[in-house]
């Protein structure tokens, strides 16, 4: 018995009127959790009643703790007839089963009901006491603990980085099930999510099992998805990073690896070090090992035996390099070795972070991606499993493929994808895959599987044991260089994967660079970036036409190798477009619909330093007889060009001029090369490797011979670039701007376009998929006009086609504000300090001081730099119209706030039949003196509802992360039946997406939590019938629950003892 | 191409406050539109008419999400629905309460019922306020009433408190409420010169020192309610001008105090008995309800209207009411000194503010 839960019910508040008669409810509430249920009195006739109930003890398994959801449901209390349900909360327990998250979960939940959404609060306290068993720990996984994040965590520290974890679990989907045909629909929608939670709850313990299986005490980027795969069931799976993380203690301690990112762009180059000095004496600092030294107390056994034979070699060689002083073609060749000796024992070297600690990126290849279709078969044993009874046992089911009669799981399908991933990286010479994710699309009885991820070359020091000494851990971080390393070519120049065109680093001049690089990771900090970066964006559509079956699956392999190449022409013709020459956080999806095929790829482009400068575009013509048409191309051309230039002015790129005799190396010809190596199987083995590179074209040339053509470079000319102040990346951060203002604002936005279905033809439909995107993101820049400057960050789009004619898609991202001025400045900086840089000595010895130079010279504004930033800030200033409203507001703001908190305190003190003086004659007679008296109003005003932030981004600007809570993943379906008088589909959605915002934020609230970080909307299933007056809405999101402390806050209390800060923090996000 | 579905949900709630008057103001999301692209919000800020009809759509149906919460506006403070700022909030509030004065002078001293209710229409065509918003001012006014009606306490805090009105706002309600339950009449031509803040002015006034709760704090503290046995007892000041002793004596007493002082001396002697006379007897008949809504009539008719035929300037009247109440309290022969204070004081307080053009 290894755990006791206690709950204690203390109240509720705002309940709805369920008696008609009285206008009053007999409100009662069932505790459940496992088969235990609980009741408390009922109390009589009131919206806001008391219960304060005792505690109720459920004394239950680890492994049931772990799974289970804890359900409380209010009920009205009927004497005649049945008790009307109000509605439930669910609570994961989860976050209660590690020591260092919350203690306890203890406030206000909305009470929700799936047909009529938020009905009231209910104040509720849980709390759970583990007794330590500790022969039982195989069976449960409590003590793992789970991070959305894509990065290590900011308050920890990785010690070792294991690699992939994954797990899924199958059940038949209580929507389809016949007994769905007899029930309401309300009985139905709280099966799914019961066994939703149900389900998520125990992949959670399976994947924290493999966890401790390697040796970990941590799952990072963990990613959990469901797949609704209707009549053939229900499928729930996740990925994640296993990790040995240690938890930094105090916050005087954090490594600026843990520092809010902002900060970490304020200190390169040195960021792995917080103090310059020690740079100056040389390699050897003992200081420095700080940094990575293991703490030489926990030493962790592997469990697998090969790799610690590997690791005793390890030092020797590793020193052996060392001391070449340069990175040197050995050196490479016996790093790869032990990367590959680190990671070939796992199965699949993938790890779903997208930012890492520095270092541990050595290289990088290029994006790898793998596509297959399948056929989604009914299950042949439709005994129904469990959930409405009390077992809670699962059957993996049998999945059968259409073309095989042997039962394929949906293991083996993954199991699949992920070798192709694997080899794909394989063959670029790489070991490892980061940034990893894996997707699908769903309709009908046709599902596309997808995975991708970023090829790379990892550090081996992260992935093994904490055996690896100091000494060696400095020779290689002073031989890998950090800043330019990673754009380096993993792979072999002789043989390479595919036809590229290689030039010098532009940095180091001593290796060789790929013209352009695709990654689906992060832009690393330590990058040399010019100017800023832009959200990249490529949409296409491809009518299919409607088949059954094995047919329709035919039919979309066989388009998905255009899509793919199409997406990927698109987007390197964009970034060309915006004079870059890198994309990051890259993310291609492909949604299949009844009738087509959408893709959709996001990026952030940059100028990295490293790579090469763009070449242009060339528009040739295939009819060069015809003098108005060579007159139009040429026209066509100039607004090309004019294009080009306009955007490397609005994203401040101009990369300095380096003169060529430098190392002598061949200035590049532009030239478009592809990274992306992918493949599309169709259930069988047949893998069809595509070349996306353009032939032996010297230069980038659009040819136009059809009005297709045309069309596409129209297309390219409309995608209007944001408003000023205003930028945009899909990324944590953006590329060149790192002076985040406190304030940000998370939002969720979803469109859903009717197609008229007359005369659709793919240019039709790509110009209305490519309208909808833009009109979309003008309207995100209009609404948060009052921000600017600001950028929108991690801007994450979802397609979907709920129907023949309906195209969907949810927008989820942060708008962060930024100093302008200050931005200017450090940028500016940049761009002098890469400089320098370039047309510094090759000696990377002589380097470190020649950059403190450049360090210190930077600090003083120079005067080219302060004409530039003066010049730009009064060249994109605020229209006066915005600067004025935002005035306007704060001054109302201050007014308002001071007697709201006024009557407050009034309410309190005023009492009923309280005493009050008689006003004489004489006293009243003095007009209006004492009437129009101005009270007081007190110096700030506390909110009622403690304010919980919201973001997707893993940092929030301008505050430190003290502490992580664990990890919010809820489920919430939301029907009606009343579609019109709940305000249509618009109305109903919103109203669904604002109460899902606030049950995330009460749990967090709940948890004594004020943020959720690497929030994530995975998935917003819409399905309407206005014909019948009725919708339903399936939600699913995730993040990281933590309390985090305003750096001016940290500031004044930092002599106090961290704990204090947690708990004011805890407080905060309280009731009240 | 049509947008089926188009919604923003941020985090915080987004409140732009352009938009808000505008629904406040009863337009619709096409006048809304219209109206804004008139503004040069287009010009400023480069977008498109499309996306100002999304943006309008959106905070109207946040508005109408928010409504229901506004009726009941601690309800808003609790609420985990919205995030909403504290000081959003408070602007939410106040502007959802605040009326239009056109609107107010309609209203006030009608009863708040379904009856008046259907007159909106008329109002709404005279004021050029749309229906809309009409009925939510009107909506507002009974909904405050039907709240503190049954209250006890001060008006004013019991209004703040259960509606996070500002003091400013709550004392305007206050009035509206004490009008709209004694039934003012404030409608007759006589009184259209009048503004509501006269009114609400007056209505002060007579919260403090003519109702239940200004005298006894111990018992049933009603603020809405005038004190019944105050109005019984101000028969009892009719002994001023139905004495004719006491009348002349009174009238010597303010002539010899205003001798000289006074710009229209003669005009004032002329007139005593005559204003004396009309205010004492407004004063006795209070008894009657029907009386007690011509108050502001009476006043008017009986004492504004003849000062200011004869043309008094304001320094005057003052002048002339405080010496008229005060030479009282040397009229031996008048036993009701405390009375006459409480009536007086009050409604000099009024005459003064409702003398003027």
């Amino acid at each position: 018995m290894p755990g006791k839960l206690k709950v204690k019910i203390v109240a509720g508040r705002h309940l709805p009127v369920m008696d008609r008669a009285s206008d009053l409810t007999d409100a009662f509430v069932e505790v459940k959790f496992g088969n235990t249920t609980f009741k408390t009195d009922v109390y009589l006739k009131s919206l806001n009643p008391q219960w304060n109930s005792e505690w109720f003890k459920f004394e239950v398994d680890d492994e049931d703790l772990q799974d289970e959801p804890l359900q409380i449901t209010v009920l009205d209390h009927d004497t005649y007839s049945a008790n009307d349900a109000i509605g439930k909360v669910y609570i994961d327990i989860d976050p209660l089963l590690y020591s260092e998250a919350a203690t306890v979960i203890s406030g206000w939940f909305p009470i929700y009901d799936t047909i009529h959404g938020i009905r009231g609060e209910i104040n509720v306290v849980v709390k759970v006491d583990l007794f330590n068993d500790l022969n039982r720990f195989r069976q449960s996984s409590c003590g793992v603990k789970f991070f959305c994040t894509t990065s290590i965590p900011k308050c920890y520290r990785a010690v070792i980085i294991h690699g992939f974890v994954e797990e899924l679990v199958v059940n038949e989907d209580p929507e389809y099930q016949w007994i769905d045909r007899i029930r309401t629909p309300r009985a139905s929608n709280e099966a799914r999510q019961r066994l939703i939670s149900l389900m998520s709850g125990e992949l959670q313990r399976k994947i924290g099992l493999k966890v401790l299986e390697m040796r970990g005490n941590a799952v990072v980027g963990y990613l959990q998805c469901f797949d609704l795969e209707g009549e053939s069931g229900l499928v729930v799976r996740a990925i994640g990073t296993a990790c040995t993380l240690d938890k930094l203690s105090s916050p005087a301690a954090f490594l600026p690896a843990c520092n809010s990112p902002s900060k970490e762009m304020k200190e390169i180059p040195f960021n792995e070090d917080p103090n310059p000095n020690t740079h100056s004496s040389g390699p050897s600092t003992p200081l420095k090992n700080q940094t990575y030294s293991f703490s030489p107390s926990k030493s962790y056994s592997r469990q697998s035996s090969s790799s610690d034979t590997d690791l005793s070699l390890t030092p020797k060689t590793g020193m052996g390099s060392g001391s070449a002083g340069k990175e040197g073609g050995p050196f490479k060749a016996l790093l790869r070795q032990q990367t590959q000796s680190a990671l070939e024992q796992r199965e699949f070297p993938f790890f779903t972070l997208t930012a890492f600690p520095p270092g541990f990126l050595v290289h990088v290849g290029g994006v790898v991606s793998a596509r297959s279709v399948k056929l989604l078969d009914r299950i042949h044993n439709p005994a129904f499993v469990g959930i409405m009874g009390n077992t809670r046992s699962y059957k993996l089911l049998d999945w059968n493929s259409f073309n095989s009669d042997e039962p394929e799981t949906r293991d083996a399908w993954w199991a699949e994808i992920r070798q192709e991933i694997k080899s794909h990286a394989k063959a670029l010479g790489c070991h490892a895959v980061v940034g990893y994710s894996e997707s699908t699309s769903i309709c009908e009885e046709v599902c596309i599987l997808s995975a991708s991820g970023t090829a790379a070359v990892l550090n081996p020091r992260f992935l093994q044991d904490g055996t690896v000494e100091g000494c060696l851990e400095q020779r290689l971080e002073e031989n890998l260089p950090t800043r330019c390393g990673f754009c380096h070519i993993p792979y072999d120049e002789l043989n390479m994967p595919f036809p590229a065109h290689l030039t010098y680093c532009y940095n180091c001049r001593k290796q060789k660079v790929p013209d352009v690089l695709f990654t689906t990771i992060d832009l690393p900090t330590d990058a040399t970036v010019i100017g800023k970066g832009c959200l990249i964006q490529a949409r296409l559509c491809r009518l299919k036409k409607k088949a059954q079956a094995e047919a329709n699956a035919t039919a979309i392999s066989n388009l998905l190798p255009f899509m793919e190449y199409e997406v990927h022409t698109q987007l390197m013709n964009k970034l060309k477009l915006k004079g870059m020459n890198a994309l990051f956080g890259l993310r291609i999806q492909i949604t299949v619909g009844e009738n087509m095929l959408m893709g959709l790829a996001s990026a952030t482009g940059v100028y990295l330093a490293a790579l090469p400068t763009p070449g242009g575009i060339q528009i040739a013509g295939k009819t060069p007889n015809d003098g108005s048409y060579e007159q139009h191309i040429s026209h066509m051309q100039k607004k090309i060009n004019d294009t080009i230039a306009k955007n490397k002015e609005l994203y401040e790129i101009s990369p300095p001029e380096i003169s060529e005799e430098i190392i002598g190396s061949p200035i590049p010809e532009p030239r478009q090369r592809s990274r992306l190596l992918r493949s599309q199987s169709e259930s069988s083995d047949e893998v069809t490797e595509l070349d996306l590179s353009h032939g032996k074209k010297d230069a980038f040339v659009l040819e136009i011979d059809d009005t297709d053509a045309m069309e596409d470079v129209h297309s390219l000319l409309t995608d209007v670039p944001p408003p000023s102040g205003f930028y945009s990346c899909n990324t944590e951060i953006m590329p060149g701007i790192n002076n985040w203002t406190s304030e940000i604002q998370m939002f969720t936005s979803v469109r859903v376009i009717r197609l008229s279905s007359l005369n659709l033809t793919n240019q039709a439909l790509n110009k209305n998929f490519n309208d909808l995107c833009e009109n979309l993101l003008k309207s995100l820049y209009f609404k948060l006009r009052s921000m600017i400057p600001c950028c929108l960050c991690h801007v994450n789009f979802t397609v979907s086609l709920p129907e023949d004619e309906l195209i969907q898609v949810t927008v989820t991202a942060v708008a962060i504000t930024f100093d302008k001025n200050q931005a200017l400045q450090t940028t500016k900086t940049h761009v002098e300090k890469s400089l320098q840089r370039a047309s510094t000595d090759n000696e990377e010895l002589l380097q470190f001081p020649l950059e403190l130079c450049s360090d210190s010279l930077s600090s003083h504004p120079l005067p080219p730099a302060k004409e530039h930033l003066e010049s730009a800030s009064s060249n994109s200033g605020i229209p006066a119209a915005q600067r004025a409203t935002s005035v306007d507001y704060s001054s109302f703001a201050d007014r308002c706030s001071s007697w709201i908190e006024l009557i407050k305190l009034k309410a309190q003190t005023i009492r009923r039949g309280s005493i009050k003086t008689t006003v004489t004659v004489e006293k009243a007679s003095p007009v209006g003196d004492g009437n129009f008296r101005n009270r007081s109003a007190p110096p700030c005003a506390n909110s009622t509802v403690g304010v919980v932030k919201m973001t997707p981004l893993s940092f929030i600007p301008g505050a430190k992360i003290t502490k992580y809570l664990g990890i919010i993943n809820m489920f919430f379906i939301r029907e009606t039946t009343s579609l019109r008088e709940e305000g249509g589909v618009s109305g109903f959605l919103h109203a669904f997406i604002a109460e899902v915002f606030a049950m995330v934020r009460a749990h967090v609230a709940a948890l004594g939590g004020n943020a959720v970080v690497s929030y994530i909307m995975k998935q917003c299933v819409f399905m309407e019938n206005p014909n019948k007056n009725q919708a339903q809405c399936l939600i699913n999101v995730s993040g990281d629950a933590v309390v985090f402390v305003r750096e001016s806050d940290l500031e004044v209390v930092s002599t106090q003892q961290p704990t204090a800060n947690c708990q004011s923090s805890c407080t905060e996000g309280g009731p009240s | 191409m049509t947008s089926e579905l188009d919604i923003f949900v941020g985090n915080t709630t987004l409140i732009d406050e352009d938009v808000y008057r505008l629904w406040l103001d009863g337009y619709s999301v096409t006048d809304a539109v219209a109206l804004r692209v008139r503004s040069g919000i287009l010009e400023q800020t480069g977008a498109t008419a499309a996306v100002l009809q999304s943006d309008t759509m959106d905070h109207y149906r946040t508005f109408h999400m928010l409504e229901r919460l506004l009726h009941a506006p601690p309800k808003l403070l609790h609420q985990l629905i919205f995030q909403i700022p504290p000081s959003r909030q408070a602007l939410l509030i106040e502007r959802y309460y605040a009326f239009d004065e056109a609107f107010v002078r309609e209203v006030l001293g009608k009863k708040l019922s379904k009856g008046t209710k259907k007159d909106l229409d008329d109002i709404s065509t005279k004021t050029g306020i749309t229906l809309k918003s009409c009925r939510r001012q009107f909506d507002n006014f009974k909904r405050v009433f039907k709240v503190v009606e049954e209250m006890r306490g001060s008006l004013v805090d019991n209004i703040q408190q259960h509606f996070l009105l500002s003091d400013r706002l709550a004392r305007d309600y206050a009035a509206i409420v004490f009008f709209a339950n004694n039934r003012f009449e404030t409608g007759k031509k006589k009184l259209q010169y009048l503004s509501f803040g006269d009114f609400a002015f007056c209505a002060e006034l007579m919260i403090q020192n003519w109702t239940l709760g200004a005298v006894d704090s111990q018992m049933d503290d009603m603020d809405m309610d005038l004190d019944k046995e105050f109005l019984q007892d101000l028969k009892e000041l009719k002994v001023l001008v139905a004495d004719k002793d006491l009348l002349d004596l009174h009238k010597s007493l303010v002539c010899t105090a205003l001798r000289g002082k006074l710009g229209v001396f003669s005009e004032m002697e002329a007139n005593f008995k005559n204003l004396s006379r009309g205010l004492v007897n407004v004063a006795a008949k209070l008894t009657h309800n029907k009386d007690v809504r011509d108050l502001f009539v009476d006043l008017v008719e009986k004492f504004v209207e003849p000062c200011r035929s004869d043309h008094w300037p304001l320094s005057d009247v003052r002048f002339f009411l405080n010496q008229y109440s005060a030479s009282v309290h040397s009229l031996d022969g008048f036993r009701h000194q405390t009375l006459w204070d409480r009536y007086m004081g009050t409604l000099r307080g009024c005459l003064l503010r409702l003398y003027h053009d």
